[in-house]
């Protein structure tokens, strides 16, 4: 029960103002919109990102002995239980006009100047992607590892390509994996004030920002909580879908 | 399929650099000697020295082992309650989703949220409010933990156990609880790193006085990279790898009693 009252009293904030819908109408104010789209494309990008390079980690590791399976999931699950903060500042040293990656450039000839890297929304994004990476990685080696190795085999056997055999029928089977890694990716991502504030150094303002700056900058309880709302139906709204597309996935297969 | 594979095993690298890359210099860094650490000057243990004998990282660290023990002692007492109880009422999925919401809801939102109960009902922010949250947060792993495991668990034995003459509470010490006992170091374990590595939750509820580690480590990251927090940070990269292998084997060795 401890649980409802947190929920339910994180919508209206500590303060004793008479309900009304004032502050979501101040909400839709263009500037709070597009901090709003902002977030969404940021965390979008994040979860594609991984998807992109984490789909092909999962494959390749579903199809090794169980041994090496074993092996490589420690070491992708490692940094993971690393404290995040860390993991951020990690990259605040890497992405540095005085940092490795500049130095690296600068020595090897390619540039003369250094590459304002940090404090940029790509910053933001692969800052994220490192930290959630792990999260997109699991839920599809656990899907991929379930698929009966003779299916794919057969397809292999039976002519089709290795790409379409990847397409037509591990893509298909691995789906609910993938969307949980989505949702698992995008979720944290969205509602993350640390790494756009650090590497993203205040111009990449996301929700979190804006949550944390009402409650602990304008002492805006009620209108940091309606971003915390909006911010929970956002992502209710996310994960129903999700589990609606993968309910559709399971009926087709 | 020789080609495709070759092209996730490069992927597969790159991955493995990008997961590594980033700590492994903070390691590397950790060991220069310049008080500039993106400049090197040489190999040395200079600031490892230097960091016993910083006070306010020393003392958080202190406060923060200390919330993640109370904090572990809580939610598996309550977690473990919980999900028995969930278990014996033969509770459906609203229940059980419930019991495991503060897990899944961003931790933003169960921060603030937690902040405004604290407010309303006048608890000043301190260490005494950052452990009631991070029960409240630790709680509901500890429940999804434990109630996968009751799931396994065949009824009949603790059945067995009461026919033969055994009272509720032998039945719980004796059969429920050593049944059980993976599934609680595993939540222990979770619980104790979770409350160690949060910071979220920590900076919202608690008061200026007694930051915890990781709200140490964000003000000094926010002022850029510095010798101590390298340092800091492989300390704390060595803590967690050993830990994991450690809840590893623990986990070997409970699943196979």
């Amino acid at each position: 029960m401890l649980f409802m009252s947190v929920l339910t009293a994180g919508r209206f904030g500590g303060v004793n103002t008479p309900i009304n819908f004032d502050n979501f109408s101040r909400a839709t104010d263009s500037i709070f919109v597009q901090v709003i789209l902002n977030s969404l494309l940021i965390a979008g990008a994040t979860a594609i990102l991984s998807l992109l390079i984490g789909f092909p980690t999962a494959l390749f590791i579903s199809r090794l002995s169980r041994k090496w399976q074993i092996i490589l999931i420690v070491a992708i699950i490692l940094p993971y239980w690393t404290n995040f903060l860390v993991r951020t500042y990690a990259w605040l040293v890497l992405l540095n006009n005085e940092g490795i990656i500049n130095k690296f450039l600068r020595n090897i000839g390619l540039i003369d100047k250094p590459i304002e890297m940090l404090y940029t929304s790509g910053a933001v994004i692969v800052g994220m992607t490192y930290l959630y990476l792990p999260l997109m990685i699991l839920p599809i080696y656990a899907a991929l590892e379930k698929i009966d190795k003779n299916l794919t085999e057969a397809a292999y056997d039976l002519g089709s390509s290795a790409w379409k055999s990847l397409r037509t029928v591990s893509i298909p089977l691995a789906m609910p994996g993938i969307l949980i890694g989505l949702i698992f990716v995008f979720v944290p991502s969205l509602g993350n004030f640390v790494v756009p504030e650090l590497l993203g150094g205040g111009k990449t303002v996301m929700i979190g920002n804006l949550v944390r700056d009402q409650f602990l900058k304008a002492r805006d309880w009620p209108f940091g909580a309606t971003f915390a709302l909006i911010l929970t139906l956002i992502l209710v709204i996310l994960i129903s879908l999700q589990s609606y597309v993968s309910k559709r996935v399971n009926i087709n297969a | 399929m020789p080609k495709k594979i070759n092209l996730s095993l490069i992927i597969t690298l790159v991955v493995l650099v990008f997961l590594y890359l980033p700590i492994m210099t903070v390691v590397g860094l950790s060991f220069n000697t310049s008080s500039n650490s993106l400049i090197w000057k040489g190999f040395g243990f200079d600031w490892y020295q230097n960091i016993w004998t910083n006070e306010p990282i020393i003392s958080s660290f202190q406060r923060t082992i200390f919330v993640a023990l109370v904090t572990t002692f809580f939610s598996l007492l309550i977690g473990t309650t919980i999900s028995i109880g969930l278990n014996k009422m033969k509770a459906g999925g609203f229940l059980r989703t419930f019991s495991t919401a503060p897990a899944i809801v961003p931790d933003l939102v169960l921060a603030i949220g937690l902040l405004t109960t604290f407010s309303t009902i006048s608890l000043s922010l301190n260490l005494r409010t950052v452990i009631i949250s991070h029960t409240v947060f630790c709680t509901a792993f500890v429940v999804a933990i434990v109630l996968a495991r009751i799931g396994l668990m065949d009824p009949s034995i603790e059945e067995a156990s009461t026919d033969l003459g055994a009272g509720p509470f032998k039945t719980l010490f004796k059969v429920t609880i050593p049944q059980l006992m993976p599934a609680l170091i595993a939540g222990a374990v979770l619980s104790f790193t979770l409350s160690m590595d949060e910071f979220v939750i920590a900076f919202f509820t608690n008061g200026p006085e007694t930051p915890t580690l990781p709200m140490v480590i964000y003000s000094m990251i926010r002022f850029g990279v510095t010798p101590e927090i390298n340092v800091l940070g492989t300390l704390l990269l060595a803590i967690s790898f050993v830990g994991v292998i450690l809840a590893q084997r623990i986990g070997k060795v409970a699943d196979s009693i």
